[in-house]
């Protein structure tokens, strides 16, 4: 037993680790202890992101309003009488401001409110939004002519700003657009509770507006034209991507055409978005006449960028579908083409939606191409009445009209930028959960 | 199954676009990112007044406006090119070139040229010849032209605080580079008779002495901006000690962040700037195409519209915004209602 003992001994001991593992192990825990880090770095960086878009982009979404008693002069807006549509529309927006002012008069005597403003200083406290607003509900209800009616409008983006507190006292300063009588009388009205800070839906639904009235921009008409462009998307590049793959994967020789036709789907796959926009404005503007600033033309620069993403993505769920599967079918008597319609693609329409979802996802935060084919600019304005006109009118899209409002003059519209960064977030991240579902609930492994 | 329903549904939607494409319904305009707040604020004005749509303003600056706008005529082709400058006889060639001969010239109005630098840093109050010893790429010292030695702007003039010299300026795509080339820059080389050193090194050519005055020094004091004003914004954010070229209006909405330099003496207000008193102002035009006239519903109302008294007058929005009205309006109203072309033509 001894000398059994003597010979086999363990130099190192089980239960004492030798230097060799002492390094070993440590170099392991380092390893560990970076990929915390790194983790760690990444989570920070996300938490920064994220409450840096949350806490100035929230703002966006609440807005000043003011609610006003507005006689409707009949001798301002139909000075016959006669309740003659086209003679009432006659009256232009600016025909509608000294009403305005009149009912901020009114406002002001009734609260008991002293202030030296001008009527055209206590006007200016609303957005000029207002006099789009009461021109629009005149020209629909002119039986109300003539009447007092209760409006809730918006206020002048200083006033929200002051409300907001982005504008102070302090730094109002040198500004020409409001004074501090003004500043004033908000924080009366305020104090009588008809100017009240509250949820502005029409940030998400309305249309982007000129420089003179940020309170007013929203984005839901370059949400719709971000919704056709998907919609374009969608019908060209999965039936065109899903088709180019399975004839790839399942039909095609394998010969050097084919090498050469898979290295270029993977080039195209990292090609930069903005040299898709420039081949658009070539061939789908200049050279098919196409027109500018349309959904469709949007969706046609996508698609392309979009292709290589579901290609590569149909084929690695075409590849991960067990050869078994085909020799099963084959071996039953089916065509080629029958395995691969009844039994593969099924098998593999999970995967292929993801990529599809991850490909459109992508394609929805776009910004670049869209520059050289005319979506940005002042253009979301007028909302489409049906496909065709979805497709074909100028409309701009989520991305570009965020682009937009960061570069306009205006604080306010800043605010409106960091809002539109939340509403596509929240669009991103609701496509990113469908497909991660989707693999969850369908996925099968072999 | 579903591959053939997408399939043909694809193809029935590209059926109802090749149908829509026929006509267009709305006025397409491109050009200046100055003037596009203007045109902005109009377009939307004249789709809640009147019953056509809404126009698209697109921007991107005036010489690529103005590169679009002369590609032809046809509904693919913009109506209206907005400018910070006036459009170049090599401009007006290409357009003829291109069947674009017609062009309606708007003048709307003038824009100031402001220099300005953060709230809390030092404030200026500069000539032109300050600039240009500033950022030139030589200066004259003790009667020889050398590669300009200034590095803080007290250098330039005693009267100046102990600051480097940054320059943030439009990048030469924007029509602002053009009048803040010459109107400063050149003003500033000529006031100090700079010019006349340039003009004997260069064998008395005086071209080729107003190209020397206005060539600016590439060591990084002066940065061109290519961006938007938003973008000069930024940068002196982030840089206390920058000055930054701006349009009027664009301060006007920014006083919080920004002070503004004199210029001569005067500060640049819309009341100095229509008066003539402060020296950097710019009009701005915009050109029409006559062919389209007729052609696209609501060109000519919109065209009137913009220089309508009730919009473009001294008490409208534009004029609100920051835009001078034009003194001589009414004869420009006139020339929209004439359709009067450019070069006097039918």
């Amino acid at each position: 037993m001894t000398d059994m003992s003597k010979t086999t001994a363990p130099r190192n001991s089980l239960l004492k680790q030798d230097a060799r593992t002492v390094k070993r192990n440590r170099a392991e825990k380092r390893f560990k202890a970076y990929g915390i880090a790194a983790i760690s770095a990444g989570m920070l960086m996300l938490m920064i992101l994220l409450s840096t878009i949350i806490g100035r982009g929230t703002g966006a979404f609440q807005q000043t309003f003011l609610t006003l008693d507005v006689q409707l002069l009949e001798a301002k807006l139909d000075k016959n009488g006669n309740r003659d549509l086209e003679e009432i529309k006659k009256v232009s927006t600016f025909g509608y401001a000294p009403l305005m002012a009149a009912a901020m008069e009114e406002k002001v005597a009734q609260t008991g409110i002293v202030t030296d403003l001008e009527p055209k200083e206590l006007g200016d406290i609303l957005s000029k939004q207002a006099a789009a607003q009461l021109r629009d509900f005149v020209l629909e209800n002119t039986d109300l002519i003539g009447t007092s009616v209760e409006f809730r409008f918006l206020t002048n983006s200083r006033v929200d700003g002051y409300v907001k507190g982005r504008v102070t006292r302090e730094s109002i300063a040198n500004d020409k657009n409001i004074n501090v009588a003004q500043l004033d009388l908000v924080d009366a009205l305020r104090a009588d509770g008809a100017l009240e800070k509250r949820f502005n839906l029409a940030f998400i639904t309305g249309s982007d507006a000129s420089d003179a009235r940020p309170e007013a921009a929203g984005m839901g008409v370059s949400m719709i034209g971000s919704l056709f462009m998907m919609l374009v998307v969608l019908a060209l590049a999965l039936p065109i991507g899903v088709a180019a793959s399975i004839y790839l994967e399942e039909f095609a020789p394998k010969n050097w055409i084919t090498d050469i036709i898979e290295v270029n789907i993977s080039n195209l796959a990292a090609v930069p978005s903005i040299v898709f926009g420039i081949l658009g404005l070539a061939v789908f503007i200049n050279y098919m006449h196409l027109p500018n600033s349309a959904p469709l033309v949007g969706g046609l620069v996508l698609t392309l960028m979009t292709l290589p993403t579901i290609i590569i993505s149909t084929r690695a769920s075409l590849k991960s579908v067990p050869p078994s599967i085909r020799d099963a079918a084959l071996g039953v008597g089916a065509s080629k083409m029958q395995s691969v319609f009844h039994h593969v693609l099924p098998l593999a329409a999970p995967g292929i939606l993801t990529g599809t979802i991850i490909g459109l996802a992508q394609a929805l935060g776009e910004t670049a191409p869209l520059l050289l084919i005319g979506m940005v600019g002042f253009i979301a304005s007028n909302p489409p009445d049906g496909i065709a006109s979805g497709l074909m009118d100028p409309n701009s899209a989520m991305p570009a009209q965020i682009y937009e409002w960061a570069k306009r003059a205006d604080p306010a519209f800043y605010e409106r930028a960091w809002g539109g960064i939340i509403i596509l977030l929240v669009f991103l991240v609701t496509m990113n959960a469908i497909a991660v579902m989707l693999r969850r609930r369908f996925e099968r492994r072999w | 199954m579903s591959l053939v329903n997408l399939t043909t549904s694809a193809l029935a939607i590209s059926a109802v676009c090749a149908t829509a494409a026929m006509a267009r319904d709305q006025v397409q305009v491109a050009g200046s990112s100055t003037v596009l707040p203007y045109a902005s604020i109009v377009a939307e004005a004249f789709g809640e007044n009147f019953d056509f749509p809404t126009p698209v303003v697109e921007s991107g600056g005036s010489s690529a406006g103005l590169k679009r706008f002369c590609e032809g005529v046809g509904e693919n082709t913009v109506d209206i090119a907005n400018s910070s400058r006036a459009i170049k006889s090599s401009e007006v060639e290409v357009c003829a070139a291109n069947g674009v001969t017609d062009i309606i010239e708007v003048r709307i109005g003038y824009d100031g040229i402001v220099f300005a630098s953060d709230i809390n840093g030092s404030s200026f109050a500069f000539t032109p010849e300050d600039w240009y010893k500033a950022l030139s790429e030589q200066v004259v010292v003790d009667g020889a032209l050398v590669a300009n030695p200034y590095k803080t702007w007290n250098e330039v003039n005693a009267n100046f605080p102990d600051q480097p010299i940054q320059a943030y300026i439009p990048g030469t795509k924007h029509g602002t580079r053009e009048v803040f080339e010459e109107k400063v820059i050149l003003a500033g080389c000529e006031n100090t008779g700079d010019i006349e050193a340039y003009a004997a090194a260069n064998g008395g050519d005086m071209k080729a002495a107003e190209k020397a005055c206005i060539s600016l020094r590439t060591d990084g004091t002066s940065v061109d901006i290519d961006g938007d004003y938003t973008e000069t914004l930024a940068r002196i954010e982030s840089n206390k000690d920058g000055l930054g070229v701006f349009g009027l209006a664009f301060y006007e909405n920014n006083t919080d962040k920004l002070q503004v330099a004199t210029m001569g003496g005067v500060e640049p207000t819309v009341a100095s700037i229509s008066s003539g008193d402060y020296p950097v102002s710019r009009p701005l035009f915009f050109y029409v195409k006559k062919a389209h006239i007729g052609v696209i519903p609501g060109l000519k109302e919109f065209a009137e519209f913009f220089v309508a008294d009730e919009i473009a007058g001294p008490s409208g929005p534009l004029a609100e915004y920051g835009l001078v009205s034009d003194p001589e309006l009414e004869a420009v109203q006139q020339t929209v209602a004439d359709e009067a072309v450019m070069g006097g033509g039918s």
